[in-house]
């Protein structure tokens, strides 16, 4: 079963009837193809307003949509080679996050990303991407290799958020995420971060200290999930919709903020409409930015970063 | 009849309106907490709000741990003309700004500036739960960062004592990457050999739990603490679980190693002497 978003629902009516006219000409001796060419016209123009226009709600859908592609999907897009390493070395390993080398092209990387399921045996198994301490550590182990080894890092961010759970807690959520956003800033290796899907407060930002961010289209980032916010806020977690639009979580919202580098294009009705193009998309980016940053000297490279956090922020000086 | 004796007494009693509320200085007694024992106001500030029965931390406000720490006279602040803006163009935000400046007499969570503790100068952070919840938006980060900066450059030991409910909700995703800008001040100050401590106080929880919170070369907490990443609450309804009463507590936190020590109150100040004396001047490796 194909997942179909409310706001999509006109489109696929259409396409439906649209079928269904083909079908009867098919069939039948009567021609309908002037009715069809003048149904298809208007779907284009459908399509362009509704995925052209999308709202902030929309996009978080978008985002979360069951079939939207994952880290190990443009892993198998972008990368050739690839090989997957496990462990924290102290605990145990969190498939929650996924980790390892490959080349990129012909240039050795370290690829590490947040990898949610797509069914429910794929998300227990997942956690639903959200990561326990362990897949940090895990992270920062492959991190600190990558920086040994002279390999860039590329990261695909796509989580809810970290794991909320005791064991968490136990073993130091807050601390393997705080060492994550240090130990990031002082890598001597390219580090470059592309938010796929949501990038959900702490638990996204702890994979998202980097030389470039980028985010796709569709994708989220934000402090809070929209209805964590708006139980927050408004002691109501049905007032998501307006949390989502207040918050500025889109990708052309943290553009305008200055926080991220580029949006990268979907393809019309989201990522996972044609995986390969999407690919294609990021490609295009990634490319560019690793070329960029290939030949900046380590004390450029980390002044740089440093430069591009400090900015961050809005305040007056009085 | 027995029953008689209870119902002649009856009592009324007042409430006070809002406007009474405000005009009474902060009363003659405090009630504690914990033990809900009763104390000269006086007394009780005398022993740092600590109560004097039972021992519970109650919180301290900004200018009073400053106080409490820094030779008289020689803490002088930074930024403190940084103040917030509505980047967001949130709803009520300015409102809810201007109302906590008016209660606390601050214009942010948190005060940052340096002095001498016991002699030793030092750079110094602090912040104050009394705004905002002690929230991290734009200007707590850029504060933050920027005392890490000066204690870099003036190659000062870096102190700070947290106290915050975590990100602020109205500056979005602006706030979450205060915690990306204050890790990446933190990295260059250790990677120039600085010292930094971290006081974590209740509560800190949240992003900045999750950030500069943990960062320190010694952490320590106060006892009673809450110190966590989740709250507790989307942690039960998350799971389902059962939580020990300690949940969360400095003393859970040091009973799972995330801390180096829980520190009484009264011990803090000669501990952080006596750590700043070790460091001797805790710059930077020069």
């Amino acid at each position: 079963m194909k997942q179909i978003l409310e706001f999509e629902k006109p489109i696929v009516n259409l396409k439906e009837k649209i079928a269904e006219l083909k079908k009867f000409t098919d069939d039948s001796e009567i021609d309908l193809s002037e009715e069809i060419i003048t149904l298809e016209k208007r779907l284009a123009i459908l399509e362009d307003d509704i995925y052209g226009n999308l709202k902030p709600w929309q996009r978080v859908q978008m985002a979360r949509h069951q079939e939207r592609p994952t880290t190990l999907d443009y892993i198998n897009e972008l990368f050739t080679d690839f090989v997957e390493f496990h462990g924290d070395r102290s605990f145990g390993d969190d498939e929650a996050i996924v980790s390892g080398i490959a080349f990129y092209k012909d240039t050795p990387i370290t690829v590490i990303g947040h990898q949610r399921g797509k069914n429910t045996k794929e998300n227990l198994r997942r956690n639903f991407g959200m990561p326990h301490p362990e897949g940090y550590r895990k992270a920062l182990r492959h991190m600190k290799q990558a920086e040994k080894f002279n390999r860039p890092i590329i990261t695909f961010i796509d989580t809810k958020g970290a794991d909320p759970g005791k064991e968490s807690e136990e073993r130091g959520q807050s601390e393997a995420i705080a060492r994550n956003l240090m130990e990031m800033a002082g890598l001597t290796v390219p580090i470059i971060c592309i938010v796929i899907g949501e990038g959900g407060s702490g638990g996204a930002l702890a994979l998202g200290v980097g030389d470039r961010i980028h985010m796709l289209e569709n994708s989220t980032y934000s402090v809070i999930s929209p209805e964590g916010a708006a139980a927050l806020l408004w002691k109501d977690s049905g007032l998501a919709q307006k949390a989502a639009e207040s918050m500025k979580i889109t990708a052309p919202d943290l553009h305008e903020l200055g926080i991220i580098d580029e949006i990268i294009p979907e393809p019309k009705g989201g990522a996972h409409r044609d995986i390969k193009e999407q690919a294609k998309n990021i490609d295009l980016v990634l490319d560019k930015s690793l070329n960029e940053l290939k030949n900046v000297s380590e004390d450029v490279l980390l002044e740089q970063r440093w430069e591009k956090y400090k900015q961050i922020g809005d305040y007056k000086e009085l | 009849m027995l029953k008689d004796l209870f119902s002649k007494k009856k009592k009324y009693a007042s409430i006070p309106n809002e406007q009474a509320k405000l005009d009474v200085p902060e009363g003659l007694m405090k009630k504690c907490d914990s033990c809900y024992k009763i104390f000269y106001r006086k007394e009780m500030n005398k022993n740092l709000n600590v109560c004097p029965n039972c021992g519970h931390h109650h919180q301290l406000r900004a200018w009073e741990r400053i106080e409490s720490l820094f030779d008289e006279g020689t803490f002088q602040e930074w930024d403190s003309g940084l103040a917030p803006s509505n980047p967001l163009g949130f709803p009520g935000y300015e409102e809810k700004l201007q109302k906590d400046r008016e209660k606390t007499g601050l214009n942010e969570g948190v005060v940052t500036g340096k002095g001498l503790i016991d002699g030793q100068a030092t750079a110094f952070a602090v912040m104050d739960s009394s705004f905002r919840m002690g929230s991290m938006g734009s200007v707590m980060g850029e504060r933050i960062a920027r005392a890490i900066e000066n204690a870099k450059e003036q190659s000062l030991p870096f102190i700070i004592f947290t106290a915050s409910g975590g990100a602020r909700m109205q500056e979005g995703v602006l706030s979450l990457m205060q915690m990306s800008k204050t890790s990446v001040a933190i990295k260059r100050f250790s990677e120039a050999g600085g010292l930094m401590i971290s006081v974590m106080t209740h509560p800190t929880t949240g992003g900045v739990s999750a950030s500069f919170a943990s960062l320190g070369d010694y952490n320590f907490a106060e006892p009673g603490a809450l110190i966590g990443f989740a709250g507790r609450r989307i942690i039960e309804q998350t799971t389902r679980e059962k939580l020990p009463d300690d949940f969360q507590t400095a003393e859970f936190l040091f009973k799972h190693g995330q801390l180096d020590q829980v520190v009484h109150r009264h011990d803090l100040k000669q501990l952080l002497v006596t750590i700043l004396k070790i460091h001797e001047k805790g710059g930077t490796s020069s």
